[in-house]
């Protein structure tokens, strides 16, 4: 086996990668998520590291002149392997960074690596810039420049913000699971976007809309817990869905749902009121992931048919999962990102 | 059925023990050389190989500062924000260990031979306390350290790896980095590595470790030795199965004419072939594991001395080596019989079992060895003139050594027939003819003889003419008496401004690794010199090269650099933009890469900002002693840092004195194979013998005489044959300097002459053949009248 690999394989890496490699309960050390937080900004758009895992999360629809979509993918994930930061070489936070670029025909994949404590890596609130090595953004939170490249791709996306910050669950205290595991957890779903993508048949201008994801965690899964499904859906009229299934070890799932109307008021629902059902499954990369989904919530009328754009929108990284672009279609048009992990 | 005919045939073995133990012995000898020559090759090997896989070296590119000093953090961190995929490395010494720091989380996939497997754990190595991975005998060596460490078998010999934050605390190197590797693949969009860290240079991967390439000479040497051993050890099996053969065709005719078919007889016959060499071959695989533990250590401290290669003075018992070395066994076996089995499937059915009628079938056998003989001869002549590369290089040894094999009984019996012609006397007639007609029974045993003596003459003449070259290079390049190396600027200035007052001359030594011709140059700036002008021997020159080099319009360089970019006196290269003529062409021995010379000046105008980190001083011997100790004291420079000219030859000397301790284990063991071909050859043929000199006896020469003469015809054909094979040890030598050398390493050995090294191959010799016969001749003497007088009252 190659030796990074294995050396990652260990990683107590991220939420999404089911819940292996003891991200179980424990947290010692680590410091863990209660409700009632007051969040304090800029401060928390920067690096928790006192926290086990954090990320910034960036997804975009896209479109061309011509109608072509495509989907975008920006992620910094923070992995501590052990509380607080360290000084140069000897710093125990890791950090890593996943960017994709999604069209109908194609996915384009690059990964990062780099250790904290350098520089070459890190999430610095004010001014406010998340990077590792050429990859950035940065900006005010409220217009960002966004930046990635891979041995076959690169972008440059310009974003503006047009709404509030939306707080999942209690108040940006999202609960993960019955037994109580939770993260706080905060999105800007409102940026309008813009830029060129490059790749491998020439450079393409772009616009279209992006979701930022921000979360942080010191045990956000429960042993019994195997993976999940992540829906971010923007219909036509401007309303937003976030939706998640954690599915369990019995068959059963723990959802989750955030309504975000368009003027940017929000409504969290608990447990049992968002349902995905998968309605087709693929194989890719020897796996069967469901890429068509009945989506519901039926406390908004909601009952759509989500597709992905591009089946083969697998993430073939360090720690594998799919990620991609998605249609809508049903009660609600409109478009929007799905992620699956913990697909064996 | 079968198994009557197998008791028929293996009961020739019972009655003749001799020839089985012959048979046995021999290509268990022969597959022993060759699988212990090979086993400390491939151990070898595999210790460059860990080496090369633990540093990434000649793989992956990399970045090294111009000046070789550390490379900051912050170049790193640069570097990564521009888009370049580099992987940081330090590296030091601790308690005699290389410690090695890499990041996991950036070092390209495969690099390592570390598999941090499943119960390895990336928490553990990131931690401060760290982990550190090396093998058994680095990690005693380590042991002291506060450190956590696993023992991996593959890690490099003297070699540990950790991770970049342990190692720079345990070398004391906080912060620091000594190279970049940079990965295979590289994002889009990068900036070019000249406007983000100008003081860095790109070093191209070779693929291939150099340690590996060094050493190649090495082990060419060794190969040969393997493979010429090996021959000589086939050469014996053939004439042990061609005698066996020869001797059991009445059994043969025998039996066919019982109604066994050729086909069976012949496969029955290949079978229990088969079943001997498989046996002789495992004898032969642990007799050259044993001669390989023996030889390891003498080869992994030569090789460390000379080359700075680490290799593991155990050897690891590898599978691949019993599978080969069976094979070679079998092959070998497959090789030497197929003469006798062609013989078998020709013969006519009622032929008889005849001394006689065997020297026929020999003469007519011997035309066809003629014929090959000189078509291999030509075919060497032709290689000589016209030969490049290695395989022409190889093709020219074998086909020079087989053919002067093949060629040596038909020149002896011409020889002994001149001979035979000027011989006065009866007796010393009946002796040259006695010796003519014993000739084809011992040609091969002589054949193995001269190819021993040749692979010797060959071999310590390349060994020695490397050796006196290579001290005489020594002198040439450390000319001055003393060398001394600074860390910084400072300490550069420091030793400058004390030394000066008492020191002849101060050379500055500097250099920068460029590419020219596509080629990986290291390019040196020196000053116009005396030390320079007279020590250097320039291979070929133009008119005043050194006049030209300090003007600043001329440059010289190595001999490899000149082969590979095909560049001659007179030609133009630019270094920079300025032009510059080639002045001159010098050895450079043992260099993997080339060099080039220009002047200090010039040097200082192209490359303002590489500083000389080293310096050579010119002083009196005697003062050399007390100036190191002053220097140590006064100006607290390490002892490393200081190089006493006289210790390096000293030490070089040494280092060639282990070599030669190799060699010549190799160069005994062979003589002692074909002393025991020729002690074998002897022994089956005295049975023969009988019939031949019980008329000579009977005619009133005494056993006691009988036995004198069988002592010195050994001699006299073993001396006939040491003196043709020193022309073509000589030869040997030649092609292997001249061609095979040339083609491998690109630098061409002139070669030296060992006239008191030969004359001592040939007394060896001698005593082998005298040993060889003397235990034959004894019996012979002691031979029962009865026995001799039985040949004339019964024909056999």
């Amino acid at each position: 086996m190659n030796g990074k690999i294995a050396v990652l394989a260990l990683l107590p890496t991220a939420v999404f990668a089911q819940g292996f490699a003891g991200l179980g309960t424990d947290a010692e050390g680590f410091a863990i998520p209660r409700p009632d937080r007051v969040f304090d900004f800029p401060t928390d758009h920067g690096a928790h590291p006192n926290y086990r895992i954090e990320w910034w999360y960036v997804t975009a629809n896209l479109s061309t002149k011509a109608g072509e979509d495509y989907g975008l993918q920006w992620t910094l994930f923070r992995s501590a392997l052990a509380p607080d930061e360290g000084d140069g070489w000897t710093s125990p936070q890791v950090w890593f960074a996943h960017a994709a670029v999604t069209r109908a025909d194609a996915h384009y994949v690059a990964e990062r690596f780099s250790r904290g404590g350098i520089g070459q890596a890190g999430v610095t609130a004010e001014p406010f810039l998340a990077w590792i090595d050429d990859w950035q953004l940065t900006g005010d939170f409220d217009s960002l420049n966004m930046r990635a490249t891979g041995p076959d791709f690169a972008y440059d996306m310009d974003l503006v913000a047009n709404g509030p910050l939306i707080f999942h669950g209690e108040d940006g205290y999202s609960v993960k699971s019955a037994s109580g595991q939770a993260s706080y957890y905060y999105s800007q779903p409102f940026y309008d976007i813009a830029g060129t993508l490059d790749l491998p048949g020439g450079e393409i201008a772009v616009t279209g809309q992006a979701w930022l994801d921000r979360e942080w965690s010191s045990q956000p899964l429960a042993d019994d817990q195997t993976g999940w499904d992540w829906f971010s859906l923007s219909f036509d009229d401007g309303a937003k869905l976030m939706g998640f299934r954690l599915r369990q070890t019995d068959g059963t799932s723990y959802t989750s749902a955030t309504w975000i109307a368009a003027d940017g008021t929000s409504t969290a629902y608990a447990d049992g009121a968002f349902a995905a059902t998968p309605l087709n499954s693929v194989t890719t990369a020897g796996r069967d992931i469901p890429t068509r989904w009945r989506v519901t919530l039926p406390a908004r009328n909601v009952d759509v048919t989500v597709a992905a754009v591009f089946d083969d929108a697998w993430m073939d990284t360090t720690v594998p999962y799919w990620e991609g672009p998605v249609r809508v279609e049903g009660s609600h048009a409109g478009r929007g990102y799905l992620e699956m992990t913990g697909y064996e | 059925m079968n198994r009557v005919i197998l008791a028929g045939l293996l009961s020739h073995w019972r009655r003749n023990l001799l020839q089985l133990i012959t048979l046995l012995a021999g290509l268990a000898l022969a597959t022993a050389l060759w699988s212990g020559v090979q086993a400390v090759n491939v151990e070898a090997r595999a210790s460059y190989d860990a080496a090369a896989a633990t540093l990434g070296e000649g793989r992956y590119d990399q970045l090294l500062r111009r000046d070789g000093q550390p490379i900051a953090l912050a170049t790193y961190v640069k570097l990564r924000r521009a888009g370049w995929l580099v992987s940081p490395v330090v590296q030091g010494q601790e308690a005699g260990i290389r410690i090695i720091g890499i990041d996991p989380l950036t070092a390209p996939g495969d690099l390592g031979p570390v598999q941090i497997g499943e119960d390895a754990d990336l928490q553990a190595f990131l931690s401060y306390t760290g982990q550190l991975f090396a093998n058994a005998d680095s990690a005693k060596a380590l042991r002291d350290l506060a450190t956590e460490i696993i023992i991996v078998a593959d890690i490099a010999p003297g070699t540990a790896i950790t991770d970049i934050g342990v190692a720079q605390r345990l070398l004391g190197k906080p912060g620091q980095i000594d190279r970049l590797i940079v990965a295979p693949a590289q994002p889009l969009r990068q900036a070019a590595l000249a406007e983000i860290a100008p003081e860095l240079s790109r070093q191209v991967a070779q693929g291939g470790s150099d340690v590996a390439r060094l050493t190649d000479s090495f082990h060419l040497n060794l190969t040969a030795f393997g493979l010429l051993s090996f021959s000589v050890g086939i050469f014996i099996v053939n004439g042990a199965i061609g005698l066996a053969f020869e001797q059991r065709r009445p059994v043969v005719r025998t039996l066919r004419a019982l109604g066994v078919p050729l086909r069976r007889l012949i496969l029955i016959m290949a079978a229990e072939l088969a079943m001997m060499a498989l046996v002789a071959g495992l004898i032969g695989v642990s007799l050259g594991y044993i001669l390989a533990s023996v030889l390891l250590p003498d080869v992994a401290a030569t090789l460390r001395g000379l080359y700075g290669a680490e290799v593991a003075g155990t050897l690891t018992l590898r599978p691949i080596w019993w599978l080969s070395g069976l094979a070679i066994a079998l092959g070998g076996t497959a090789i030497a019989a197929s003469g006798a089995f062609w013989q078998l499937a020709q013969m006519p059915l009622l032929a008889g079992a005849q001394p006689r009628a065997q020297v026929m079938a020999a003469g007519r056998r011997a035309r066809w060895q003629a014929v090959l003989a000189v078509a291999l001869l030509l075919i060497a002549l032709v290689l000589a003139f016209t030969a490049q590369g290695l395989v022409a290089g190889f093709a020219l040894l074998a086909s020079m050594l087989i053919g002067a094999a093949l060629a040596l009984p038909m020149v002896l019996d011409r020889i002994l027939a001149f001979a035979q012609a000027r011989a006065r006397d009866v007796r010393s007639t009946w002796f040259w003819a006695d010796t003519r007609q014993q000739l084809p029974g011992l040609s091969l045993a002589l054949m193995a003889l001269l190819l021993a003596l040749a692979a010797n003459v060959g071999v310590s003449t390349m060994v020695s003419s490397f050796r006196l070259t290579f001290v005489g290079f020594l002198d040439q390049r450390l000319a001055s008496e003393l060398y001394v190396r600074a860390d910084s600027d400072e300490m550069a200035e420091g030793i400058v401004s004390y030394v000066s007052p008492r020191v002849d001359t101060i050379l500055p030594i500097q250099s920068v690794d460029v590419t020219m011709r596509g080629q990986p140059v290291e390019v040196f700036g020196n000053r116009d010199h005396a030390t320079y002008r007279d020590n250097w021997t320039l291979l070929s020159s133009s008119p005043a090269p050194w006049d030209n080099v300090a003007n600043g319009t001329a440059i010289l360089i190595n001999e490899q650099f000149a082969r590979r970019a095909d560049l001659d006196i007179g030609d133009t290269i630019t270094l920079g933009t300025t032009p510059l003529d080639i002045a001159g062409i010098y050895g450079d021995y043992g260099n993997p890469i080339g060099q080039a010379v220009i002047n200090e000046a010039l040097f200082a105008q192209l490359y303002p900002n590489v500083r000389p980190a080293r310096f050579g001083l010119r002083l009196d011997d005697a003062d050399v002693p007390i100036l190191v100790r002053d220097m140590a004291r006064d100006l607290q420079i390490p002892e490393t840092h200081l190089v006493n000219q006289a210790q390096i030859k000293a030490f070089s000397v040494g280092i060639f004195d282990r070599t030669f301790t190799v060699t010549q284990a190799l160069n005994v063991l062979t003589l002692s194979v074909a002393g025991f071909a020729m002690l074998m050859s002897l022994l089956t043929l005295a049975a023969m013998r009988v019939p031949q000199l019980a008329p000579a006896w009977a005619m009133g020469m005494t056993r006691r005489s009988l036995g004198r003469y069988e002592l010195l015809r050994a001699v006299l054909l073993a001396v006939l044959t040491a003196i043709a094979a020193l022309p073509l040890g000589l030869l040997l030598s030649w092609a292997l300097l001249d061609i095979v050398n040339v083609a491998a390493f690109g630098w061409k050995l002139p070669m030296f002459l060992f006239p008191a090294e030969y004359a001592k191959l040939l007394i060896l010799a001698l005593i082998a053949a005298a040993l060889a016969a003397l235990w034959p001749a004894w019996q012979l003497s002691r031979t029962p009248p009865s026995d001799l007088l039985k040949v004339f009252s019964n024909e056999r």
